[in-house]
């Protein structure tokens, strides 16, 4: 059975990164935030999450993502825990540890190559490369940032990435790095949820927006 | 199994680049001890007496006071969230996080717990029950150590309800622990004694991992 398990067609072809909200819901407190959401996010596409603040954005990333459990309706989601890649608000780096470091552990912890190198390159498209032996809490919040995603870098399968306000403190240059990583790991069948307060300026591919204000409470 | 060895070693290394407070600990226990015999009277007969049980105590107070930190700095940084969504079970992220504790806290008390033992006159055979029964003893402070600090993780007085909700559990070890030592000093055998530890160390190394685990996930909701 072991040898059926590690079948090499098995491993070149993992399941198809497609996440499907149905009639989700999700209460805070006493307060619905929302009720019979419905989206899909196959692969090739960027989903965009709007809404006012406070409308429970990133809680439904967190629903997505595994880390809480929705009041009703369910996440349906194709691939396995190591296709999914979540950035959430807080970059979850180590103020005492190198930017190389926090990266290596990020890497590791989630089963990616966390060979030198290629934490490097990851680095060095988000033009960290000069700043990696420094520790985490010398860089400004826009370096911190660009640091948490350079993990994205690191991603080389198709897989789902869900992404909380990913251009927050980002530089036109961050901005424009970020667009064509979204671009490449779409094209190679990626998906992508994200939300973001400013205006994409991602061309391709066009992001589905889903309005949170526009689903009934 | 790769989550279990980069969170170890990651709290290893973070530990090593803020040596002043990953010390507390241990430098907390240091005084605490050296501080009877100024209290107490240089009286050896009363010191090597109430030695064992002020040993565990202090132990189980610098436990506790490391403890309330273990998955704080993690929670407010979204590092938590990562580990939680590594892909392993949350009890993996449990496990290496007590075992960083127990090597950054319980082993340092370990080896110096014998000079300690010396400082209150206490006789070679008492001083090996002592150390055998800390062996035996510290990892049961740090596994349920962790099984409230992630029951309190992100509550306001968490620092409090930590040490209400753990200290009546660590209580029989320290029992069996300081026992031990009265039963050598005494000529009876400690073996009841260090039976009923491995006993609560397999009790809690099977149990409070998973409790961690579970704490883990509701307290992140």
């Amino acid at each position: 059975m072991r040898g059926l398990e590690s079948h090499p067609r098995t491993v070149l072809t993992p399941p198809l990164p497609t996440l499907a909200a149905v009639d989700l819901a999700c209460r805070r407190g006493d307060r619905i935030l929302f009720k019979g959401l419905q989206f899909e996010a196959k692969p090739g596409q960027v989903v965009w999450l709007r809404g006012a603040n406070g409308r429970g954005k990133t809680s439904l990333l967190r629903l997505l993502a595994g880390l809480s459990t929705p009041e009703a309706g369910r996440v349906d989601w194709a691939g396995g825990a190591h296709q999914l890649v979540y950035i959430a608000h807080a970059n979850a780096l180590k103020e005492d540890l190198t930017v190389r470091e926090s990266l290596r552990f990020l890497a590791r912890l989630h089963g990616r190559d966390d060979s030198v190198a290629r934490l490097d390159a990851a680095l060095a498209l988000f033009g960290m490369a000069s700043r990696r032996d420094a520790p985490v809490r010398t860089l400004s919040q826009g370096q911190r940032r660009r640091v948490a995603l350079s993990r994205l870098a690191l991603d080389a399968a198709p897989s789902l990435w869900i992404l909380d306000e990913p251009f927050d403190s980002l530089d036109v240059e961050g901005i424009a790095t970020l667009n064509g990583l979204l671009t490449r790991h779409t094209a190679a069948g990626g998906s992508v949820v994200l939300t973001s307060h400013q205006v994409l300026t991602l061309v391709e591919p066009q992001p589905l927006t889903v309005q949170l204000d526009e689903v009934s409470v | 199994m790769s989550a279990f060895t980069a969170v170890l070693a990651r709290d290893l290394r973070l530990a090593a680049r803020r040596r002043i407070e990953a010390l507390l600990p241990i430098a907390f226990f240091s005084v605490a001890l050296s501080l009877f015999p100024l209290g107490v009277g240089p009286e050896a007969q009363t010191l090597r007496q109430i030695a064992p049980g002020i040993v565990w105590v202090c132990a189980l107070l610098a436990a506790m006071l490391s403890v309330t930190q273990l998955y704080a700095a993690d929670h407010a940084d979204g590092s938590l969230e990562q580990m939680l969504l590594c892909g392993e079970s949350a009890v993996v992220i449990a496990a290496a996080k007590a075992l960083a504790h127990w090597l950054l806290t319980g082993l340092p008390l370990i080896l110096v717990a014998p000079f300690f033992g010396l400082l209150f006159d206490m006789q070679g055979d008492a001083i090996a029950a002592l150390t055998f029964g800390l062996v035996l003893g510290t990892p049961i402070l740090s596994l349920l150590g962790g099984v409230g600090a992630a029951l309190t993780l992100g509550l306001r007085s968490g620092g409090v309800l930590l040490i209400l909700l753990i200290l009546p559990l660590c209580v029989p070890a320290l029992i069996f622990g300081a026992g031990a030592v009265s039963a050598v000093v005494s000529g009876i055998s400690p073996q009841g004694h260090y039976s009923l530890l491995g006993a609560l160390l397999i009790v809690t190394a099977l149990l409070a991992p998973w409790a961690t685990a579970a704490a883990l996930r509701i307290s992140t909701e």
